[in-house]
This record gives structure tokens, sequence and C-alpha cells, in this order.
């Protein structure tokens, strides 16, 4: 018994993994090539590609989406790099963890609309310097929504630089921090040059994966896209929903044909990307060989904290202007605040957001507990079978990351629909978040699982508890706080999801992400700011409440306590 | 690999291989039987949701028909009414012919032609056999009979009117420098630039200012009630693109990237990065100063030779799950109670599809009494109606815009 249920909960977890992928992707893909009986497609036919390489401005689209990908990806990285290797090991970068691990909290759509009102031409920061200027009306530039890309770059940068530097935290413990920085020091060797020789390329080999998932989001990615991307034209995610929205139902076709196309645009980001890789393993050898020290790297340094400081300041500095246009009532250009403050927006949202919060809170635990359960079934087997996790595992794990969701959720969406499933709408929600909230989970948990000092569990075991009773009394609350950790982290992920939501659940069940994203297309400032807020104190609640349970639990013991 | 396309392929065809549509839509000529038969359901109204007033309304209307009929009615806030065509071709696909998702849709023009043509609307027309379509305003609002040129045949019952206004903040503008056609606009713009824009099509604003401009500028007006013309297309759109292409440089942002949408207006309104906005509803502006969203000083005009208008509506797609249900919400929100509290600024302000002349004193009355505010134009201030073209013109011309000036080149 207690040896089959991790088993079957390794096999349960890669179906989960794989299945709902590979069947979205078919339903994707059989369209793709005109393949969709019900819309009089019955043969295979290339014509839907036609019409795709028909369509205006198509490369460029395709290009932008690549670029900007890429660019966000590289800065993030860039900055994560080298703000880790200036500080890692200092109380700095704890301090900095504290305030950053938060971000990870924020919904993408909050941050973006938080970054939109503080650097529009009518955003809070001319109207800070508004009077020094004499500037009475919103300058007539192209923010956001220039054609570079360059805001919704920024967006992204703020989002995915915190979820880099984390995942490059955790994996700092696996590499010899002091040491290598004492080696390096006693060589002569700058802080950052000393860490990139010696320690990054092993701690870069344990992120990619995360690093390619921010690709593939970034190149893919939808709401950002909208709220800051280029719109004449947008990116191909974006044209994409626009073409799966489309009355006209031949259009279905160029949209499976289009969500192929993204696929290939993401590959080609990734392609790209290993080169990026081999060529900088070439320039970091050629440097390290010719032992470059870069010593003067104090102002690089400093820079990196600045940079990160920014960060996570224009974040939290857009929440806070969010909840003054959720406050507001009129607020003309360019005072720096609202001439009255109201509670109407709040009053007149909070009664109908009821259902939408029950479906959010129900659908985000019940998926959460799910992927809690498998994570622990596997981890256990790992332990059964003395065997960690391959690569081959890990990219598993990623897949649903790495495969952007907008090219196997419309297939999904299709094969739901097909099988009759209205009546298990909420399962079929539950389960498609797990898909997604299942990778986080396990990689926030696994760590800290396999550390844990094996040896009180072979003390157990020795005085003859079962495996079961082990797990329950000793493991399980030894490890209480990154379990609840997971759980915060895999509540928020669901918290956030959009597509798979609107697709899945159709409009019949809302979550309060799915409603925001829908009042933000009123472009109502003080809609968005109220919704924008709930997204986020949401998933910030969970993660309060979690926090208080592990005290709670060890009161009377007192080590446990931190 | 191939044993899942088969499953895949399996799952699809006996998904979509069931009966084709019936047509037994519930028999109208016995309301009562009508009004019994939809206690209990759920009607799933599937309307546009970026407006928190009509979400609010929407809910007044579920409560008041739960309490009068028994009927709940869930709105599905869409972000685009084509999401909701969407969902009903996606279920036509799927074979579910029966208890579909979607029972009401709040939809006009475009979607309504597509939805028509598909097939995918309860037939035969119900419309004119609601109790309440005694009241409707068929005699002086020719566009309750015609959506876009499309003759409506009872497929689609009306739910409000729309006509093209234009607002600017008299505090920054004087009313008598205000452009009086699409012309004077253009030289206005020339003169202010960076301070008019329009939503960018497929945006239905957006897409209502082209077809004002191209019914100004067009050569014969008459070929916009009918069907596009392949051969003649090119040269009878020349003359808005030909307006537009001097409009782009002197719009806001040089025409590289253009306003989300009315909301998005009305806010650059208040910032003063616009200073002349449209939108299709007339008493927006009051709304909007009633919200605090727009100062004070902000005042209506239209054309004087004529703006757009409309009308929309409520269909009814053929696999609804609860028809009757959705028969008698249409039926209630053509009501007088219903309609009157639409055009109260205070809740919507959206112009009655009812005729004054057709209602019971008491209602006509307080119709009468209703305040529209000071931004609103009274209805007789409103301009003549320029009809819509058909819905074939729009679809050329927003890809015809999306060529031109949306696909980075």
């Amino acid at each position: 018994m207690t040896a089959l249920l991790p088993r079957s909960a390794v096999a349960l977890t890669l179906g989960l993994l794989v299945l709902p992928i590979t069947f979205g992707l078919l339903g994707t893909l059989l369209p793709a090539f005109g393949y969709l009986p019900a819309l009089g497609g019955h043969d295979l036919s290339l014509q839907p590609f036609r019409d795709l390489a028909a369509t205006p401005g198509l490369p460029t689209a395709a290009v932008l989406s690549v670029a900007t990908g890429l660019a966000a990806t590289l800065i993030s990285l860039g900055i994560t790099l080298i703000f880790v290797a200036s500080y890692a090991g200092t109380p700095t970068l704890s301090r900095l963890q504290h305030l950053l691990s938060p971000l990870l909290a924020v919904p993408h759509a909050a941050a973006a609309f938080g970054l939109a009102f503080l650097i529009a031409p009518s955003g809070f920061l001319i109207r800070l310097v508004a009077p020094l200027f004499g500037i009475d009306r919103p300058p007539d530039i192209l923010i956001p929504h220039d054609p570079m890309g360059l805001t919704m770059i920024a967006g992204l940068v703020i989002k995915e630089t915190p979820f880099l530097f984390l995942v490059t935290l955790a994996a700092l413990p696996q590499v010899e921090l002091s040491a290598a920085r004492r080696l390096a020091a006693s060589f002569g060797y700058g802080r950052i040059a000393g860490f990139v020789y010696l320690l990054w390329p092993s701690l870069y080999r344990q992120i990619r994966f995360a690093v390619y998932a921010v690709i593939a989001y970034s190149s893919s990615v939808v709401d950002v896209a909208l709220i800051l991307g280029p719109n004449l034209p947008g990116t191909l995610a974006t044209r994409l929903v626009q073409w799966m929205n489309d009355p006209d139902l031949s259009v279905r076709f160029l949209a499976s044909a289009g969500a192929v196309l993204q696929l290939g645009v993401t590959l080609a980001g990734l392609l790209f990307w290993f080169v990026l890789e081999r060529l900088a393993a070439v320039l970091l050898r050629a440097s390290r060989e010719r032992g470059w020290r870069f010593v003067r790297d104090q102002f690089l340094r400093r820079v990196s904290i600045l940079v990160v400081g920014l960060i996570g300041g224009a974040v939290f500095a857009g929440l806070a202007i969010l909840a003054i246009w959720s406050l507001a009532g009129l607020w003309q250009f360019p005072d720096l605040l609202p001439q009255s403050f109201t509670l109407r927006s709040w009053m007149s949202a909070l009664p109908r957001i009821g259902d939408p919060l029950v479906t959010t809170l129900v659908t985000g635990f019940a998926s959460t507990l799910l992927a809690i359960l498998l994570t622990i079934g596997c981890l256990e087997r790992e332990i059964q079978t003395g065997r960690s996790a391959s690569q081959k595992a890990l990219l598993m794990l990623y897949l649903p990351l790495i495969v952007p969701q907008i090219t196997f959720v419309f297939g999904l969406q299709l094969l739901f629909i097909g099988s009759g499933g209205g009546e298990y709408r909420l399962t079929a929600l539950v389960l498609v978040h797990l898909v997604f909230v299942l990778p986080y989970v396990f990689l926030s948990l696994a760590d800290p699982w396999r550390a844990l000092d094996r040896r009180y569990e072979i003390i157990a075991t020795a005085l003859g508890r079962s495996r079961l009773s082990v797990l329950v009394s000793i493991r399980l609350p030894m490890l209480i706080r990154p379990i609840l950790t997971a759980l915060a982290l895999g509540f928020a992920v669901s918290v956030g999801q959009y597509l798979p939501t609107l697709l899945i659940a159709e409009g019949r069940l809302s979550t309060i992400t799915t409603e925001a994203v829908a009042l933000a297309s009123g472009n109502n400032r003080r809609v968005i700011g109220v919704y924008a807020l709930l997204q986020t104190i949401v998933p910030f609640l969970a993660f309060a409440l979690l926090a208080l349970i592990p005290s709670a639990l060890h009161r009377n013991r007192r080590e446990m306590r931190v | 690999m191939r044993l899942m396309t088969g499953i895949f392929a399996a799952a699809l065809m006996a998904a979509t291989s069931s009966f084709p549509a019936k047509a037994a839509g519930p028999e109208l000529s016995d309301w009562a039987a009508v009004e019994k038969a939809a206690t209990g359901q759920t009607v799933y109204f599937n309307a546009w949701g970026g407006s928190e007033n009509i979400n609010a309304y929407l809910e007044w209307v579920g409560a008041e028909m739960q309490s009068r009929y028994g009927v709940s009615v869930v709105q599905v806030k869409l972000e685009d009414t084509a999401s909701a065509v969407a969902k009903v071709i996606a279920e036509k696909a799927a074979g579910k012919n029966d208890g579909g998702s979607v029972d009401l849709i709040w939809i006009n023009g475009e979607n309504f032609v597509s939805m028509k043509q598909q097939g995918l609307l309860l037939t035969p027309g119900w419309a004119s056999s609601l109790p309440n379509w005694a009241y409707v305003d068929v005699e002086n609002q020719p566009t309750i009979l015609t959506d876009f040129t499309e003759p409506t045949e009872g497929l689609e019952s009306p739910w409000g009117g729309a006509k093209m206004v234009f607002f600017h903040d008299s505090a920054r503008t004087e009313a008598f420098a205000m452009p009086d056609n699409a012309t004077a606009l253009l030289d206005w713009a020339k003169k202010n630039p960076g301070r008019f824009s329009y939503p960018a099509p497929p945006d239905f604003t957006g897409s209502s200012f082209l077809k004002q401009v191209l019914s100004e500028v067009i050569g014969a007006p008459s070929k916009l009630a009918k069907p596009v013309s392949e051969e003649t297309f090119n040269a009878d759109v020349e003359p808005l693109f030909a307006y537009l292409d001097q409009l782009h440089p002197a719009a806001w942002r040089s025409g590289k990237t253009f306003p989300q949408n009315y909301s998005d207006m009305k806010q650059k309104l208040a910032d003063g990065e616009l200073e002349i906005i449209f939108a299709f509803n007339p008493s927006e502006a009051s709304a909007g100063i009633k919200a605090g969203e727009l100062p004070e000083t902000v005042r209506s005009f239209t054309f004087s030779k004529g703006t757009l208008g409309n009308t929309h509506f409520v269909a009814i797609p053929y696999n609804a799950n609860a028809k009757e249900g959705a028969l008698v919400t249409a039926n209630f929100l053509i009501s007088p109670e219903a309609q009157l509290r639409k055009q109260d600024p205070t809740y919507w302000g959206d112009p009655t599809v009812l005729a004054m002349s057709k209602l019971p004193e008491p209602d006509r009355a307080a119709f009468k009494a209703l305040d529209l505010g000071a931004a609103t134009l009274a209805p007789d201030k409103l301009g003549p109606v320029i009809a819509e073209p058909h819905a074939s013109w729009m679809e050329r011309i927003e890809v015809e815009w999306r060529r031109r000036y949306a696909s980075g080149n």
C-alpha cells in the first residue's frame, strides 16, 4: 500500500503533465492542416497556412514576439546574474530577497497596469515633474504601445527578474559559495568575475529550464502584450486571440495555423538562445583563460542594486497608483492627487465579486492541494527508489511552462466541448489549473524535501515505525514551512491563470483574473484599479495566512520557530 | 502517436456526427405557457462586460426576473461579442445542438449577420410575437427592422438605440469652434495636432467613425445600402482613405497608435490629451460627469447633416439551453419599466426603442420626467440619422484599414 501509492503518484503526475499538452496540441494541429469535420474541413490541406502567409504584417508580428521575448529574458537574467554575483552571501541579498519575494505573487496584468499608470504621458511620473516644466497637457509621446515594444519589455522585466532571482537563490545552496568567494578574492579577481568564472556555469545548469520558461512565456504572452505592447501590429499572440474570437468560422483554421506558427516562433526563440548560450560559454572560457580579473566592478555592483531597487519600487509604486485610482473621484491632469476620493468604485464592485471569488478560491485550493499530494507522492517515490529526478523528468515538469499555453489550451477547449463535459466544468477547470500549478509546487518543494536530514527517519524506522507513519509524524511536520510555501505559490499561480480559465470555463465560471481582464477592456482606470488590487490581494492573503500556520503549529516547539 | 491521433479523431467524430440541428422552438402564441416553462430556468446572458453601470443594470434585471418569473439571469461578461458567437460556433462544431452554453446574446451588425447566415439563431422569428412588442417604435426607428441593412426577421429583439455624438470640454475649447461635418473635423484636427483620434477598428466606436466618414465622403451614398461590389470597392473607399491619410499625421500620437475604445478616449478627454471625442450613446458624457470621470464642463454636439445611428438587440442561439427563459427575459427588456430605467442616466442612459405614443400615460410621463443631464442633447437636437452601411462594407474596410495602417510597413 505505502509502496503503491507513490508509484501511482509518479504515473499520475506524468500523465497529468503530458496528456493535456499532447491532446491539446493535436486539437490545434489537426485544424491547422484543415481537418475539423464540423466546420467543413474533412481533408488535410495546407490552405490554413497559405492564408496565414497571406496575412499582412505577420512577419513583423512574429519578429516582434521573438525579439521582445528574448530581450526581456536577456535583461532579466543579466540583472539577476550581476546582482547575485555581487551580493550573494551578504546581508544585502537577504534584505532584497524580502523585497522581491512578494513580487512573485503580483499577477502580470496588475504589474503591467501599474507600470502603465506610472510611465504613460498622463501618468504619475510626468505629473510629478509637470509643475517644474509648466506642462499642463500630457505630452504627445508614444508610450506605452511603442512600436519597438520597449514598454512591454520593461513590463516583462519587472516580473521576470524576481522570478529568476528567486529561482537562482533556490539553487545557490548547491554551490560552494563562500569557498569560491575566498578563492577568487585571494587570486585578486573582482567579485562579479570570480562568481561568474567559478559558480555561474553550474548554477546556470540548474536554472536553465526556468530561463527557457521565461523565454516561452515572454514570447507568447497575451495580457502584458495587450496592456503595454505595440498594437499596430500587435505581437503574434495578441493576433491569435483575435482570430480565435472571430465570428467568421473559417478563421478558426487560420487561428490554429497561427497557433502552430506561435509554437515555431517560441522554438525559434529557444534555438536562438541555445546559440547565445554557446557563444557566452566560448566568451566566458576565453576571458577566464586570459585571466581577466575585472577588479573594478564596484560601479556595476552599485548599478545592479539600483536597478533591482527600481524594479521593486516600480511594482510597488504601480500598485499604490492603482490603489489611488480605485478611490479616485475626478482626477485630471496634471493634478498629483484626485480632487475627491470616493468609495464608489469599490462599492459597485464588491457585491459582484462574490461568485468569482469563490471560484478562484475553490479552484486555487483544489488544484494546489492535488498538486501537493502528487508532489509528495513523487518525492516519496524518489526516497524509496533512491533515484532523484533526472534531467528528462525535470524537462517534463517544465513542459507546461515551455510549450506556449495558447497553442494547446485552444485544442483542449475543443476536446472539452466535444466530450460534452459541461457538468464537470469545475473539475475540468481544476485539472487544467493543475497542469500549470504542479510544476511550480514540485520545483518549490523538491529541494527542501531532498535536503532534509534522513537520519531522523532512519531512527524512527529503527524504532519500528512504518514508512507512512514516519512520513506523517516526522517528515511532514518538519517540512511544514516549505510545504505551506509551495501551497501559497501554487495558489498564486492558479489565481493568475487567464487564458486556460477563459477557454475552459467559457465564462460560466469566472475568477478574479478573468473578471479583471474583461473589465480592463472597458479601460476605466478606477475599475482597473479595483480589480488589479483584488487580483493582487487574494494571493497575498494566502501567503500571509499560510505563514501564520507554522508558528501556531509549533507553539510548543521552540527550535521549530523561525 | 498514431494511436493518440486515432483516439482524438474518434472522439471528435463521435462528438460531431450526432443529429443535425432541430428547430423545435417554444410555442409563442401561448405566452402563459412560455412563462410557465421558463420558471426555474437559468439564462446565461452573454453581454459585453466592460462597463460597470451596464453590469449593474443587468444585475437589476436578474433580480427582477427572479422575483417576477423565477428565472435566474446570469451575465456572462464578454470582452468582445464575437467570443460568444465563437462559442456557439464551437458548440455546433462539436455537435452540441442542445443544451448550449449561450442562452441570450447582446448583439447587432456583423455578429448578427454572421449568426443569421450560419443558421446559429433560434428560428422562426420570435421577436414580434413578444407581448411587449406592441410598444416598440418600428415606425420611426427603421433600424429596428433592418440591422445594418440586414432584415432582422424577428430573429433578434431590439434593446436600445445608439447615435453618434461628439463631446468636448467647454473649459478648454469653445463650442462655436467645433466642426459640423467630417471635412471640418479634418481641418480642426490639422489646426490642433495631436488632439483628435479614433479607436482602432475593430473596436465598434472606431469602426463607426470610419463609417461616418465614408458615408459623408463617398461619391454615391446609395451604394452603402447594398453589399460591396468587388469591381468598384477600391474606387468607392478611396475618398475615405485619402481622408485618413490626411488625418493621421495630425492625429494623437501621429496616428502611430490609437485609443483602445470609448472609455480610453473618455479618460484622455479628462486628461486633456484629446479635445474632441465621440461616443455611440448620447448620454455618455452626462454619465461620465456623474461618475466623476469627466469634468462638469463637458458638452455634446453632432453634425447638422446627420450622424450614424443604429439599434442594438438581443438574440437567442439555436441551441440555447433555456429558450423560454431567454424569451421571457427578452420580453422584460422591452417592458416600459426596464426601458425607463435603462434610459435613466443614473443607471445607464441608453435611448429607448419604445414609441412614446404607444405607451400608457403614466409611463410616458415617467419618460418625460427623466433628467438627462446638462451634457446630453435633447432628443430633438440630435440631428438626422445616417443609416448603417451593409455589413459587408465594414468587414472589407476593417481588412483594408489593417492592411494600410496596422501591418507595420
